[in-house]
């Protein structure tokens, strides 16, 4: 039972954002702490406006400690209303989820977010007035369809200062120049133009106002069918193989019409599958990767793992684990992709064709395989800014709808799906298995994650370039006048602070040798790692490997089921692939040349971080990766002020003493929940499992013997 | 001579050498020049063979055995493969095929190896080319069973640093601060009168008579007593280790271990019950008693606190390491890698141990009272529980030398049975006495350093070298079962320490991350969220799990570290040179260009 201390309420206001409004409120709620299974907490107020909902406790008031790591818009107890994810009611003891009206009011609220943290609060002690106002109130802002322009990101652009220069290294890929430098970088403008077909949207709401396509492809041709059937650039490898997405027609066709578009695309294939360009092999990706909803499936049940409500819960999921987690498939769909991004990169470096992948709208799993094969090819993606174009690229002004796909409106549960989650996901396993190779860290990954939820910026609350720009006007708020100025989430100074920034950028990161002064727009990137292969004698067939299967699999996607077009190819050795996969991992690995991710069973992991951040019970105290992190980042701060001490000795000043005191950040007092949840957890109690497993029933008899059968009862004097 | 001769064996890329090598003359071979060997390793045969590589295909080769090892080099050149195992890993030589064998490469021989893997060698029908080689194989590999002595015996080696010398019980008593007003140092097993499984020095209450622990030995089974293994430094409670009292099913009782358990209790001053911990199953325990063993019942122990541990027997870890060996070895299980590791039960029987060795660490610490660890003989489990608790409470013991220590005291001198468990020279490859406890003990040595990145000076090389050599049998360091026949051998004076290797070659085996903290229990957490099968480890032979080698992000931070000295350096030049133009006021300043390259920064 609650220890019922009289709550001291001071008057606490929460901290709005400009356009922010306090919708509800109530007060005395008590908010229970997640730790060793104890019912602790503080009293508090609960309020719920339009961006967030919101606990605000005596603590709160005074920010004595503020955290290393601060968001600056999202506090430690604020929740955007995007980012919860699901509410219970708790009556009598029995957990029930609230979704629409209610009936009858709960006496504890639990709300799991998105971002993986869970909130208990405690209704007991409030007004019944203040509990109906607010519980209704929460589930109605959050778990309601909403109309767009009823998003918070609306109210905060007509309200916000527009003090933000916008101006990072990030591009945007909104205007032509931007696809044009993208050619130019990649040389890919041989054979590939930026086209301005699209302007006004009169091709199709669903392509950006400019992209690339094939020289060779005719504007009418590109009109003809709203854009589909058309290969679209992603982007060229250094040996000029590309990638390309094409969104495919929809099935149900009479007879005539799919003739017709037969026949339309038998034209396209013949036009870009002869010099100059090279060779084409397609991937329906729809039906060689797990659908979108196998996606959400397995999100859902995966993240349920991570949604824990107290320690009992935490240490009875901890028996079952593996088989819990395999259960999921997740990981399973995240070691696929990964696969199919292998065979991509193998098709354009090492066969040297062209790769088109082909979805209904492309802008799927398109995203993600594009996406990855780039990362993994190209070093560019792997800095900060290259890889943020990447995402602009790709996802932002590629199509893919955020909006739906997140199912920020509550409009329809069928579209949701974590598309972009799994290649940050995927990303995160190229992060941790090769740390030099990416300029940003997996908190950059995390908080990026986290983004996904935060509406004061346009970035991944739009579907497609169109749709946020028939928005942008304000036309149709009699309020607003003039167009909307969106902030991109690119700004990271919106959210950090300059130090809370220094953990987003990796302190490994090999820089790549500058030997000139190429900019980016120039600076060409080569493949240093020899790619021809040792022959050795031929391999026995792995009996159990997956890329035997796969490759079949390939072939028949190859050979393109739905245009019976097939694309030469189909006599390589099925173990081509195996062999580029272990050839490649046989050699010392380039951080700025091609990457290939290991994916073997044991290489597929967990994002810790991501899942585990909130979990009292799974900190480690002092230990976790942050260890080894703020070891190497007290270093480079030290190194660094050497170098300053240095100069100023070159400048012939004379200094004092020459060690300096690093700022130390004192690694041993940090938890690996770190730079997270900032719990205030003072015990060094450990954690000890609840319940654990003692069944071996398969081995009851090995179970009842003793270590060594010795009679004891004669050692008896 | 010196330690840089030491083979590549223990290093994780011994499957294949990837990449060419380029041999002074391939021709070479037969003088034995390219064939590495220890200096009184003497070579026995060789033989044209084909090895069949799980991972290769075959590869034809010619093997070279010694009195030490087994070593492999391929005919082709690009790649090299090379197999250089020492012979103590081989747990088992069975020949395949017959005589009349058809198909290609089915006549041969099948090692099993210690180290999870097989390796297997293809060999000509004709000729009594297998016999052959099977007999030196055999007689070499078990030379126990052979009446020969151990590789140790004749290992030549000369290394700087002597590994006997790291551990003197008297002086890492001393460091715990004993003996004390409440704890005496007591001889009465300097010739293994009392207990012929525990080293001569032991350390008991003050209060207790030698003629008191006679009394209480023969209520203890094999005698082992309890005596303390470390005292915590603030609240003097103690962690003691023993075997199981001798209740058997009549339920005896003993007023001496009684009375001698109250001693042990108030020895720390606090009023609390003197906390036991069996490590086995509740109905373990309770069988145990048909056998006259059991333990220690509430009636006739009224002060203490009896606690099962719930982790299981030899055998059933000896199974689990055997399920593991099945889906890594030679291929990794692929389609249900998660449920087959779990059905292992592996990882499960780690986190037991861990869990145990929590729990005993946090009653010393936080609980501030006395424990008493056993098990039935309390030399398995109880090894593992103790020292996994020391390293939890005692930073020293995560040092290179204090872990050595540890491995010394708990391990080998509480006679933990290393010859019958590891079978060490054996050719009874099905003993039910083997059994990879040692191995469970160093996985949870591993599984800590993983979570506490920096608390550790040694890093994972050093485990693995402790591993390769607790089956290499070239030093003396894990020989034989106890103290007593450890001395019988003469151990000391015929052989060498496995920790002269390590301390003449520090630095390979230092953690760059690791920050001295003093006195801060360290409590791992025992969840599968975090326990994690030690791929470097149980998958090494596997080319294509194989980690990179140097870890990219301790290589990185060793750059730092080296450009920080470098700077370090260079400025006090800079500053006597700055100073000197002060004084002198008419040197030409210097060209500040042509310093080191600046650092990376971030910020």
């Amino acid at each position: 039972e609650i220890h019922v201390k009289e709550p001291i309420e001071k008057e606490v206001n929460p901290r709005l954002l400009p356009g922010e409004l306090l919708l509800c409120e109530a007060s005395t709620v008590y908010k229970y702490m997640q730790e060793d299974g104890l019912n602790r907490g503080t009293y508090g107020k609960l309020v719920c406006t339009n961006f967030k909902i919101s606990f605000l406790d005596d603590d709160s008031a005074s920010d004595d400690n503020e955290p290393q790591f601060k968001n600056k818009i999202v506090g430690e107890n604020d929740v955007t209303l995007q980012c919860i994810d699901q509410i219970y009611g708790v009556y009598d003891e029995k957990k029930k989820l609230l979704t629409g009206q209610l009936r009858k009011y709960p006496e504890k609220l639990i709300i799991y977010c998105k971002d993986l943290r869970v909130f208990s609060f405690c209704l007991r002690y409030t007004k019944e007035e203040e509990v109906k106002r607010i519980v209704s109130g929460i589930v109605h802002h959050s778990q309601t369809p909403k109309l767009l322009k009823r998003l918070f990101l609306f109210s905060y652009a007509s309200a916000a200062p527009n003090n933000t220069d916008g101006r990072n290294q990030t591009v945007m890929f909104e205007t032509l120049e931007d696809w044009r430098d993208e050619l130019e970088r990649t040389k890919g403008n041989v054979k590939y133009k930026a086209v301005t077909t699209n302007e006004g949207y009169r091709v199709s709401e669903k392509l950006p106002l400019y992209f690339v396509v094939p020289i060779c492809i005719s504007e009418e041709s590109i009109l003809k069918y709203e854009g589909r059937g058309i290969p679209i650039w992603c982007w060229s490898c250094h040996n000029g193989a590309a990638l390309l997405k094409m969104s495919a027609f929809p099935k149900e066709q009479d007879d005539s019409t799919s003739q017709m578009q037969k026949a339309f695309l038998d034209g396209i294939y013949k036009t870009i599958s002869k010099p100059p360009y090279e060779l084409l092999k397609m991937d329906d990706l729809s039906s060689s990767l797990p659908s979108l909803q196998d996606i959400q499936t397995a999100y859902t049940r995966f993240k349920q793992l991570f949604l824990i409500d107290n320690s009992t819960d935490f240490w009875a999921t901890d028996v079952k684990w593996f088989s819990l987690l395999e259960s999921t498939n997740w990981l399973e769909i995240i070691r696929r992709v990964l696969k199919k991004a292998i065979e991509v990169v193998e098709c354009l470096e090492i066969q040297h064709t062209n790769v088109l992948l082909i979805e209904e709208s492309a802008t799927d799993l398109c995203c993600v395989i594009s996406s990855l094969v780039q990362v993994m090819m190209d070093s560019y993606s792997r800095t900060k800014s290259g890889f943020q174009s990447l995402i602009q690229k790709e996802w932002v002004i590629g199509g893919h709808g955020f909006l739906d796909r997140c199912n920020h409106l509550h409009k329809s549960e069928k579209e949701e799906a974590p598309v972009f989650l799994l290649l940050l996901n995927c990303v995160w396993q190229l992060v941790q298995q090769y740390p030099p190779a990416f300029e940003f860290t997996e908190t950059y990954l995390t908080v990026l994650s986290d983004s996904l939820y935060v509406p004061i910026f346009s970035t991944f609350f739009f579907n497609s370039q169109h749709q946020r720009d028939t928005n942008k006007s304000g036309e149709s708020l009699k309020t607003q006048s003039g167009p909307f100025r969106f902030l991109t989430v690119w700004d990271w100074s919106v959210q950090f602070d300059p130090k809370a920034l220094a953990f987003l950028n990796n302190p490994l990161y090999a820089e790549k040798p500058k030997p000139d002064r190429s900019q980016r727009k120039t600076a060409r990137f080569k493949h240093q790692r020899q790619l021809s292969l040792p022959l050795t004698q031929a391999k026995p067939p792995t009996k159990r490997g997956f890329f035997r299967e796969e490759t079949d699999h390939l072939i028949k996607n190859i050979l393109g089921k739905r245009i019976g077009k097939f694309i030469n190819s189909s006599e390589e050795p099925p173990n081509s692939l195996r062999e580029f996969y272990d050839s490649w991992h046989s050699k010392p690995v380039d951080y700025h040349g091609l990457l290939l991710p290991r994916i073997d069973g044991p290489e597929i992991k967990v994002w810790a971080q991501r899942y585990l951040r909130w979990i009292p019970e799974a900190q480690l105290h002092g230990g976790g990766t942050i260890a080894t992190a703020a070891k190497i980042l007290d270093l480079m701060e030290e190194v660094q002020s050497l170098q300053v001490k240095m100069d100023a000795e070159h400048s012939q000043a004379v200094s004092g003493g020459i060690h300096s005191v690093p700022m130390l950040r004192n690694s041993a007092r940090l938890s690996s929940l770190f730079p997270f949840a900032s719990l205030q957890r003072q015990s060094v109690k450990p954690a000890l499992p609840t319940s654990t497993w003692k069944d071996l029933e398969d081995e009851d008899d090995l179970v009842k013997r003793d270590d060594e059968f010795v009679d004891l009862s004669g050692d008896m004097l | 001579m010196a330690s840089s001769s030491t083979p590549k064996y223990n290093s994780n890329s011994l499957e294949n050498s990837s990449g060419k090598q380029t041999l002074k003359d391939g021709t070479n071979w037969e003088q034995n020049e390219e064939i590495p060997r220890l200096p009184g390793e003497t070579r026995v045969t060789d033989k044209d063979v084909i090895y069949m590589c799980p991972f290769n295909g075959p590869v034809k080769g010619r093997v070279y055995i010694t009195n030490y090892r087994l070593y492999l080099r391929s005919v082709e050149n690009d790649p090299v493969v090379v197999l250089n195992v020492p012979l103590g890993v081989i747990s088992r030589i069975e020949k395949m095929g017959g005589a009349s064998s058809r198909g290609e490469n089915s006549y041969g021989l099948d090692i099993t190896c210690k180290d999870m893997r097989n390796l297997r060698f293809a060999l000509k029908q004709e000729g009594h080319s297998r016999r052959d080689i099977f007999e030196v194989l055999t007689k070499y590999a078990f030379p126990q069973s052979h009446n020969l002595p151990f590789f140790a015996f004749v290992n030549e080696e000369k290394f700087s640093e002597n590994g006997w010398m790291v551990y003197n019980p008297m002086s890492e008593y001393r460091r715990q601060g004993l003996p004390n007003e409440r704890w005496r140092v007591t001889f009465i097993n300097e010739h293994y009168g009392l207990c012929d499984t525990y080293p001569s020095l032991l350390v008991v209450p003050y209060n207790a008579t030698d003629d008191d622990l006679k009394k209480v030995a023969a209520f203890r089974s094999r005698n082992r007593i309890p005596v303390l293994s470390w005292i915590h430094p603030e609240t003097q409670a103690v962690i003691m280790r023993c075997s199981q009292p001798l209740v058997g099913m009549s339920g005896k009782r003993n007023k001496d271990d009684e009375r001698y358990l109250d001693i042990i209790r108030e020895a720390n001053g606090q009023i609390s019950k003197l906390t036991i911990y069996d490590a086995r199953p509740n109905v373990n325990a309770v069988a145990n008693k048909a056998t006259g063993g059991g333990y220690e019942g509430e009636d006739a122990y009224p002060n203490a606190e009896l606690f099962f541990l719930d982790i299981h027997n030899i055998h059933v870890m000896r199974e689990s390491l055997k399920k593991l060996k099945d889906i890594v070895y030679p291929n990794v299980e692929e389609s249900h890698w998660l449920s087959s590791l779990e059905s292992t039960h592996w990882l499960e029987h780690i986190k037991l141990v861990l869990t145990g060795a929590i729990q005993v660490a946090d009653k010393v610490s936080s609980g501030r009272s006395s424990v008493l660890v056993h098990c039935s003989d309390g030399w398995d489990r109880t090894a593992q529980l103790t020292s996994l608790a020391m390293l939890m409470l005692d930073s020293y013991y995560r040092t290179i030398e204090g872990f050595e220590v540890l491995v010394q005291k708990e391990w080998i001198s509480f006679g933990h049975k290393f010859a019958s468990r590891i079978g060490h020279g054996d050719k009874n490859h099905a003993d039910a006495d083997r059994s990879p406890i040692f191995l469970q003990f160093i996985d949870c040595v591993w599984q800590m350093s993983k979570q506490f990145p920096t608390a550790f000076e040694f890093n994972e090389q050093f485990l693995i070298t402790i591993l390769d050599h607790l089956y290499s049998c070239r030093f003396g360091t894990f020989l034989y079962n106890s103290e007593f026949l450890r001395e019988k051998e003469k151990v000391t004076e015929k052989t060498l320490s496995l920790w002269s290797l390590i301390n003449s070659e520090k630095s390979k085996y230092t953690n760059p991350f690791y920050s001295k903290e003093l006195n801060r229990a360290l409590y791992p957490v025992a969840s599968m969220r975090h326990l994690e099968l030690w791929v470097n480890y149980y998958i090494r032979w596997n080319p294509r799990i194989r980690q990179q080698q140097p870890n990219p992000v301790e290589q990185r931070y060793m750059e730092l570290l080296a450009l920080r000295d470098d700077y370090i350096r260079r400025l006090e030049e800079l500053q006597i040179t700055n100073n000197s133009k002060i004084s002198n006021s008419s040197a030409s300043s210097t060209s500040p260009s042509q310093m080191v390259s600046q650092v990376q920064t971030h910020f």
